[in-house]
């Protein structure tokens, strides 16, 4: 039987995160009352005219600059014509062939911690449109509504369009793929990225083709993802779907499917055949953008560390596991926070144990960021070398980091003010033994009789004597000793 | 060139222009006449004048991103033929979203 392989590209929208919309000064907001964030421009009024938010420019020129894409040197806004009630100019502003960002690399990573790269084709700024809600129906499918209700808050917001090479080959892929564009976004500070809030929407297309061919096949565009999962969902159901069509002598057609999430399958959309005449040209109302080279190099060596290469280096030079190493990346105040620490000397695996346990379970019962606590990074690679250098165990450690969250302050000088400093002279922890060995004859015997596991219990009670200040293995060592 | 070789009935339907056979006829010879006329450009040596995508010289008009007034909505729905609560109502779309 012939086995076969998908081929999908990614087409992603993302809203800005600006104060303003692209081409007027309304707020760029979520929500609020319907029609409330419209003016003359944004609604198409007789002579006003768009003029274009410069923020919006460079957010798009950095996020292309975070994937490596080409800012060619002039960029220019064209309309595209299409009548639907979503725009009221009856064209959007969009970018048709000299985009602010050509070509790029997306790198991701997989759960099982592989890395892998995914060609961007372009990224370019255009206006969103509004919001329409199709009503008179009773089921909300648009093909059943008698009418529909249009709200124009959206309309003009800027929106950043991604649209990817066709190098991912699983719903796996695509979504390892749309979680690298998500951290990137969130830490360039360019959008939120919120998909539940339409903040990014993506569609896909798929096709399929025999395994070892290089030719691609006849793909369908897949609409109405509203989640990472419906994304995961879609694309597998697909598959599935063309591979059973081909398998049963049929061919694949090239045509707009979207995804129903409640019955699990993508269906056909109907669509008319010149809806894809948008008849783009330039728009008169905006005059081009001649790129400044030494902006883009200031944006360029403004870029922080991406994601991916945080993921690679907390694998690579710190060893740490791939789900330890994405929940830090995740959250950038994390891994900067984190990234303080090691940088003051706390070690990768510790600090990232004590970041990603302690840390943030005490972040989470106050309620209070581990990057706005008490406890300076400095102060936890501090209470990290106590540990390493033995001068404390680990049960201390616990009480001192609640102690540092609670109060702030350096762990060695509560250590020293407390006499907290774990001793390891045999001498001193010898007293502590034989207080336990008095105090527990029963136990003792039983050890005697061959109940070996009662040493952790004797162990426990050296430390509970000592106010957890004896070094546990030297105690261990030396109940040994004596009850041997 | 000739109306021949332009689709009326195409162009009035990306349009939702409605054409009765006598008008396709009509436009498509208007439409040929201007196609004639804008050809003359094709005469002239273009060779050294660079692509270009507006007339006028200014580039990067740019406006600083802050937030200005908005409409009153009262305002904005008066101008609605029809309107529903904070919604303007519009006819049934039946192509689906772009």
């Amino acid at each position: 039987m012939t086995q076969y392989e998908a081929v999908i590209g990614i087409e992603c929208h993302v809203e800005l995160k600006t104060k303003s919309k692209m081409f007027c000064a309304c707020p760029n907001r979520f929500g609020g009352e319907p029609n409330a964030h419209v003016c003359p421009v944004c609604l198409a009024l007789p002579g006003a005219l768009p003029v274009a938010n410069e923020e919006a420019i460079l957010q798009v020129i950095r996020a292309g600059l975070a994937f490596g894409a080409e800012i060619p040197a002039f960029s220019k806004f064209d309309r595209k014509n299409y009548f639907y009630p979503d725009m009221p100019k009856d064209y959007q502003i969009s970018q048709y062939d000299m985009p602010l960002a050509q070509g790029g690399v997306v790198r991701y990573w997989l759960d099982d911690g592989t890395t892998k790269e995914c060609r961007l084709t372009r990224i370019h700024l255009e206006e969103d449109t509004g919001k329409s809600t199709h009503a008179g129906s009773g089921d909300g499918r648009i093909a059943h509504s008698s009418y529909s209700l249009v709200d124009f808050n959206r309309a003009g917001v800027p929106l950043m369009e991604c649209v990817s090479e066709p190098d991912i080959r699983s719903a796996e892929e695509a979504v390892g793929f749309l979680d690298a564009l998500k951290r990137t976004f969130v830490q360039l500070g360019v959008s939120d990225v919120k998909m539940e809030e339409g903040s990014l929407r993506c569609d896909a297309n798929v096709s399929i083709r025999p395994v070892g061919s290089k030719d691609l096949g006849t793909k369908a565009e897949i609409k109405n993802m509203n989640s990472f999962r419906s994304v995961s969902r879609a694309i597998e159901s697909e598959i599935a779907r063309q591979i059973a069509v081909v398998a049963a002598g049929g061919r694949v057609v090239q045509e707009t499917r979207g995804w129903d999430e409640l019955a699990g399958t993508t269906h056909s959309m109907r669509s008319k055949e010149e809806a894809h005449d948008y008849r783009y040209f330039p728009d008169p109302d905006l005059v081009p953008i001649e790129v400044d080279r030494t902006v883009v190099e200031r944006l360029r060596s403004l870029m922080a560390d991406l994601p991916i290469a945080r993921f690679e280096r907390y694998r690579g030079s710190y060893g740490l596991g791939v789900a330890q190493a994405t929940q830090l990346v995740d959250t950038p105040q994390l891994a900067e926070y984190f990234d303080s620490c090691v940088g003051a000397g706390g070690g990768g695996q510790q600090a990232a144990n004590f970041v990603l346990g302690d840390l943030s379970r005490l972040a989470n019962e106050t309620q209070t960021p581990v990057w706005e606590s008490s406890v300076a990074p400095q102060d936890l690679a501090e209470l990290i070398g106590l540990v390493q250098s033995k001068t404390i165990n680990s049960k201390i450690a616990k009480d001192l980091l609640l102690r540092m969250w609670n109060g702030g302050g350096s762990p060695k000088a509560l250590v020293e003010h407390e006499g907290l400093a774990q001793t390891s002279d045999p001498g001193s922890v010898e007293r502590f033994v034989d207080e336990v060995l008095a105090a527990h004859p029963k136990v003792v015997a039983d050890y005697k009789a061959g109940k070996t596991n009662v040493m952790g219990f004797l162990v426990g009670q050296v430390m509970k004597q000592s106010r957890g200040k004896a070094n546990p293995a030297l105690a261990g060592e030396l109940l040994a000793q004596k009850l041997g | 060139m000739s109306s021949d070789n332009i689709d009326i009935r195409y162009v009035a339907k990306l349009a939702r222009i409605e054409l009765t056979d006598d008008e396709v006829e009509r436009f498509g010879r208007q439409l040929g006449d201007l196609l004639e006329h804008v050809k003359t450009l094709h005469d002239l040596d273009t060779a050294a004048v660079p692509a270009t995508a507006q007339v006028v010289e200014s580039r990067n008009v740019a406006r600083a991103d802050a937030v200005g007034r908005c409409l009153e909505h009262e305002t904005v729905m008066q101008m609605a033929p029809q309107r529903q609560g904070a919604f303007f109502r519009v006819p049934r779309i039946i192509s689906e979203e772009s």
